[in-house]
C-alpha cells in the first residue's frame, strides 16, 4: 500500500532521497535534511498520499557512525490508511534539523522530547524547551555517551544513591582483585 | 496494654502506652501513588482485604490531616523535592511506608531518572518489597508499623537516621 507512496516520493524528489528500504514491510525513505520541509509539506498536501497525521518524532544515536544521529518521522494517512517513515541523518556537531511544527502541529511536543533526550535542535520550533527532564538538568540522557546511572538530584540527599553497590565493590570486588594480584 | 488493679472497670496503664495504643489504631494515611503499585494499594484499601480492620481506612488527600505517608510507586528526581515537601507538611508524629520495590530501592529503574529508594530523601519506617507486593505483605507491614508505634518512647531523641534533611532546594 505505501509502496506506491514511497515510489511517488522518490519520483518527485530524486535529489533529496538518499536511500529507500522496505524491510519487513515498513517503507522507509532516508531524506537529506535540506529537503525535509519541502517533502513533508508535499506528503501532507498531495491528495493521493494525504499524510495528515504525524504519529511520532524520535531519534537514534549511532555514536560511532558519521553522521551520528538520525531523526525519525512516523507518518500515517487517516484517509488512505497507509504509513511511511522518514529518516533524516544529522551530524554530531551542533545537531539541528528544520522543525515540522508548521506542517503538523503534533510535532511540537515530540520535537521537544527529542531535544530533551538527544539535544537535537529544531530550527523554527516555537517553544523548544525540555518536556520530560527538569530545567536545571544538564546534558541529554538518551545520548549513548551519557552515563546511564548519572542522576542529577534537585535536592540534598540523606544518603548516597547506590551506596550498596559501592559497598559491595569495596568489600568484595576490589578485595578480590587485590588478592588475585598478590598471588604469585 | 494495662494491668488489672482489682478495682472493677479500672485498668492501670502508662500514658505513653495508652496514647501509643490509640495512635496505632487511628492512622490517617496520605497515599502518594505514582505507579502501578497503586492498584495493589486499592486492593488493600477495599473490602476484600479491608485495611479498616487495622484502623487505617481513611485516606486524607491533604498532608495536614494525615500522619502516615504511603509512597506507592516509582519516584524520580523530578518529583523528589515535591515528595520531600509533602513529608515536611505532615505534622508530627508521622510515619512513612515505602510500598513496593521501586519506592524502596528504585527497583529495576537503575538509571539517571529514578531515585534509588525514597530513603535517600525522607526517613522510612517500613519497607515493603515486591513488584507489586501482595496485599498480605502490605497488611503485614502495617502490623509491623503498629508494633513500632506501640514501642515508641516519647522523650527519647529520634535517631539521626530518622530525621529528614532540611529541604532547602525545593523549587516553588
Amino acid at each position: 500500500m505505501s509502496r506506491a507512496a514511497l515510489d511517488s516520493l522518490v519520483a518527485a524528489f530524486p535529489q533529496h532521497i538518499l536511500e529507500t528500504t522496505d524491510r519487513l514491510g515498513d517503507e522507509v525513505a532516508i531524506v537529506a535534511p535540506a529537503g525535509l520541509l519541502e517533502i513533508t509539506t508535499w506528503l501532507r498536501d498531495t491528495p493521493a498520499l494525504a499524510f495528515n497525521m504525524l504519529s511520532d518524532v524520535t531519534a537514534v544515536d549511532y555514536l560511532a557512525r558519521n553522521p551520528r544521529f538520525e531523526v525519525v518521522y512516523q507518518l500515517y494517512s487517516v484517509s488512505k490508511k497507509h504509513r511511511l517513515r522518514l529518516r533524516v541523518p544529522v551530524g554530531a556537531e551542533n545537531p539541528s534539523v528544520a522543525s515540522v511544527t508548521g506542517v503538523w502541529l503534533s510535532a511540537n511536543w515530540a520535537e521537544r522530547e527529542v531535544w530533551d533526550m538527544y539535544g537535537i535542535r529544531f530550527e523554527g520550533h516555537p517553544d523548544l524547551r525540555r518536556v520530560l527532564m527538569y530545567e536545571e538538568f544538564e546534558g541529554h540522557p538518551l545520548r549513548k555517551d551519557y552515563p546511564m546511572q548519572q542522576s542529577q538530584p534537585r535536592m540534598d540527599l540523606r544518603r548516597k544513591e547506590r551506596d550498596a553497590v559501592e559497598e559491595y565493590k569495596t568489600l568484595y570486588v576490589d578485595k578480590l582483585a587485590q588478592a588475585r594480584k598478590a598471588e604469585p | 496494654m494495662g494491668v488489672d488493679i482489682g478495682v472493677p472497670g479500672v485498668v492501670a496503664s502508662r500514658l505513653e502506652t495508652a496514647v501509643n495504643w490509640a495512635r496505632k489504631f487511628s492512622l490517617f494515611q496520605y497515599p502518594f501513588v505514582t505507579a502501578c503499585c497503586g492498584m495493589e494499594y486499592m486492593a488493600v484499601a477495599c473490602a476484600r482485604y479491608d485495611v479498616s480492620r487495622f484502623g487505617a481506612e481513611i485516606p486524607r488527600f491533604s498532608p495536614r490531616q494525615a500522619d502516615l505517608l504511603w509512597v506507592v510507586g516509582t519516584v524520580n528526581h523530578k518529583l523528589a523535592p515535591h515528595l520531600a515537601r509533602i513529608h515536611a507538611q505532615i505534622s508530627d508524629p508521622k510515619w512513612v511506608i515505602s510500598f513496593g520495590v521501586c519506592a524502596s530501592t528504585g527497583g529495576f529503574y537503575d538509571n539517571y531518572a529514578t531515585v534509588q529508594g525514597i530513603d535517600k530523601i525522607i526517613p522510612v519506617d517500613v519497607y515493603i518489597p515486591g513488584c507489586p507486593p501482595r496485599p498480605e505483605q502490605v497488611l503485614d507491614a502495617l502490623m509491623m508499623l503498629q508494633d513500632k508505634i506501640q514501642r515508641e518512647k516519647w522523650g527519647a531523641p529520634r535517631a539521626a537516621s530518622d530525621v529528614a534533611p532540611a529541604i532547602a532546594a525545593v523549587p516553588a
